[in-house]
């Protein structure tokens, strides 16, 4: 990160990455980079295993080929221990936030410094109320989890990502079901910690607006390849006719409106079986 | 035809599937406990849990059921005029059988079952795929204390039980019924053996918490992510640890009890 | 996960309680305050037929227990069983002339031995022997006599 040239810095690498769940490819072949200290954000439909992805790059899942690198380690080729302190250094935020149920708001924050440091309780309480105090929750700090609207608990599990300070952060779905004013709020924070914290950003997102909003590169991802990558300015302007009308919301275009069937008549007409 | 057999080969090999991922998770969970042990306060809070709150349902089963083989015990020894071994036969089938039985079942029922849907739940609301990214492993830090607190509070609970059974069975035996109480606890210390019996119960209470500990965390974590998966893991918990006890306390009282 | 003192009070009232259940099962409900208690000695005696004597059995002299029996063995030369028991060492005052039978508690009940004292002055010591023994009753055998001799009898 000290080096003049870092914003050219590729942080994380995938390379010819194949993943398939049963019979179904959830990846072919792709490849993928992701440049260090920038906002970068994988796109696509649901269902397209852009949450795959990121438990591939944290390890938790194996691909069937390819690569993935993360800071020069081949994620998948380290020993447990190895792959654990790299761990340390990535945070990762769930849809659901994950949040520890059976602990209030300031024990979860304070859970990786327990784990992982030797900190007296006295330090772990200065970092847990900063880390709060970044995300605007200090005064949340004796609720637990269950209390929580789904907006406050994201950005708890976001105190609790930068807790052990980490290099980079996988945002899983950050904007689902939120409202506008949550929304806004993490669209801000997000921007704000990437550029304060120095922190580099994958963000799998399904939300179009929000995330052309504060991304640096965009990867659109569809049927296990990519479909589009490029500035969000230049997928705005993609002339793949796919990613227009991802990008646009139109409900009939290269995705149909219907599942694959058979045929409508024909399946009308046959009415001696049940299904 | 076919199909069926295919069924069944299909069943079977799913089934020894899961032993064998069980037994997996078994490893795991016991290697972590050199982990766990510098840091009692996980095990603490887990007996808090898995120990205490089944404190309560354990000493009242066991007092009801010790009463009530008082009353059987009287009527029916009272038949060939030996009402007087009604401590015997009280504390005989509370150690060697009730006791360690009733308890495990009653285990499962309280705390298998919270502890299944409290694991399913946690996997299902992602907790433990965000304590792993979090470079916690799950198993260390939430499998092996549950399980460590289920195998220390089994027989504890166990020997309430038999405890509490065998005071109810004396205030209804003596103090209801007019068993002499210097016999009623006589007569029960010259037949009770320490080793063949007390010790044997407590065996049988050890092996029964660790099954039950075992197959309530694991259908847990093998539950599918769902409401409906974790509630029929829960169910699993409770079916699956009443044959595992039933049929362990059979195994088990061969070869205690068989040759006299 | 809330760590309070509460909890770790009640926690440890469980673990208490149940030791304490688990002494209460030792100490008063089995025979272990019997093993670990006083010395005792051995004494042995013949029996034609200890009947369904066992090891544990009860030993006792006027209805009380004060020992019990430790072995019992085959001897094939004389064809009797030898009977060892381990006597209280508080009852060292049991004659050399007492007389041990095989009895039966109630009906049904368990087989013990009783000790019905003679009149000697020299009492027995470790290792010592009862001369003079009363077999078991074999309810078989007593029935099938009962039988003959009422068979007999209406002749």
């Amino acid at each position: 990160m000290d080096n003049s040239d870092s914003s050219q810095d590729i942080l994380v690498s995938v390379r010819n990455l194949s993943f398939s769940r049963g019979n179904q490819k959830i990846f072919d072949d792709i490849s993928l980079d992701f440049e260090r200290g920038k906002i970068t954000a994988i796109m696509g439909p649901s269902g397209t295993g852009k949450t795959t992805l990121l438990k591939l790059i944290g390890g938790q899942l194996f691909p069937d080929q390819g690569s993935i690198t993360v800071d020069g380690q081949n994620v998948h080729k380290l020993r447990r221990t190895e792959l654990y302190n790299l761990r340390k250094r990535l945070g990762m935020l769930f849809q659901s936030g994950a949040l520890l149920t059976d602990m209030n708001v300031y024990d979860n924050v304070a859970f990786p410094l327990r784990e992982h440091t030797h900190l007296t309780e006295s330090m772990i309480r200065t970092l847990v109320l900063m880390k709060l105090q970044a995300v605007g929750l200090r005064g949340a700090r004796n609720m637990m989890p269950n209390e929580l609207s789904g907006g406050m608990a994201r950005r708890i599990a976001l105190a609790r990502a930068i807790a052990l300070d980490p290099m980079m952060i996988l945002y899983d779905e950050p904007f689902t079901g939120q409202d506008p004013i949550s929304m806004g709020v993490l669209v801000h924070l997000i921007k704000s910690l990437n550029n304060i914290l120095g922190l580099t950003s994958i963000i799998v997102s399904h939300d179009v607006h929000d995330t052309s909003a504060i991304a640096d590169y965009i990867y659109v991802l569809s049927g296990g390849k990519i479909v589009g990558e490029g500035t969000p300015k230049e997928i705005q302007n993609s002339e793949s006719e796919w990613v227009q009308q991802f990008m646009t919301g139109a409900a009939d275009g290269p995705v149909h409106f219907h599942y694959p069937a058979k045929d409508y008549v024909d399946d009308l007409l046959s009415s001696g079986k049940r299904y | 035809m076919i199909q069926f057999l295919q069924y069944l080969g299909e069943s079977t090999r799913t089934s020894f599937t899961k032993l064998g991922r069980g037994t997996y998770f078994l490893l795991q969970t016991v290697s972590g406990i050199l982990s766990v042990l510098p840091r009692p306060r996980l095990l603490l809070t887990q007996m808090y849990s898995v120990g205490v709150m089944s404190f309560l349902i354990i000493t009242i089963s066991g007092l009801f059921v010790g009463m009530v083989l008082g009353l059987q015990g009287y009527y029916t020894l009272s038949d060939f005029g030996a009402e007087e071994t009604l401590g015997v036969m009280v504390a005989a089938s509370l150690v060697r059988e009730l006791g360690p039985v009733v308890s495990a079942l009653l285990f499962a029922g309280r705390a298998g079952s919270a502890l299944t849907a409290e694991i399913g739940l946690m996997k299902a609301t992602e907790q433990l795929s965000g304590m792993e990214m979090m470079a916690v492993d799950p198993i260390k830090r939430i499998m092996t204390p549950r399980f460590l607190a289920g195998l220390m509070s089994m027989p504890l609970l166990a020997a309430l039980f038999s405890a509490v059974g065998i005071i109810g069975g004396q205030i209804i035996g003596s103090g209801l019924l007019g068993v002499d109480e210097g016999a009623y606890w006589s007569q029960m210390q010259a037949s009770i053996d320490f080793r063949d019996d007390i010790i044997n119960g407590v065996i049988k209470s050890i092996v029964f918490g660790f099954v039950t500990s075992w197959i309530a965390l694991f259908e847990g974590y093998d539950a599918i992510p769902t409401s409906e998966g974790v509630s029929r893991a829960t169910t699993r918990t409770v079916v699956n640890s009443a044959f595992s006890i039933l049929g362990l306390d059979f195994i088990l009282t061969t070869l205690m009890f068989g040759d006299d | 996960m809330q760590h309070t003192s509460t909890q770790d009070t009640l926690v440890g009232l469980f673990v208490a309680s149940g030791v304490v259940g688990l002494f209460f099962l030792a100490l008063q409900v089995s025979n272990l305050s019997s093993f670990v208690e006083e010395d005792s000695y051995t004494i042995t005696a013949r029996f034609e037929n200890s009947g369904g004597l066992k090891i544990k059995s009860p030993v006792s002299a006027a209805g009380v227990k004060i020992g019990k029996v430790s072995a019992i063995s085959f001897d094939p030369k004389t064809y009797e069983s030898v009977v060892q028991m381990n006597i209280n060492a508080r009852y060292n005052t049991i004659p050399d002339d007492t007389t041990a039978s095989i009895f039966t508690a109630g009906l049904l009940g368990e087989q013990y031995v009783n000790l019905e004292p003679g009149g000697s002055d020299v009492f027995l010591k470790n290792d010592g022997k009862i001369e003079i023994t009363q077999s078991a009753i074999i309810l078989e055998k007593a029935i099938g006599q009962f039988l003959f001799k009422s068979a007999e009898e209406k002749k």
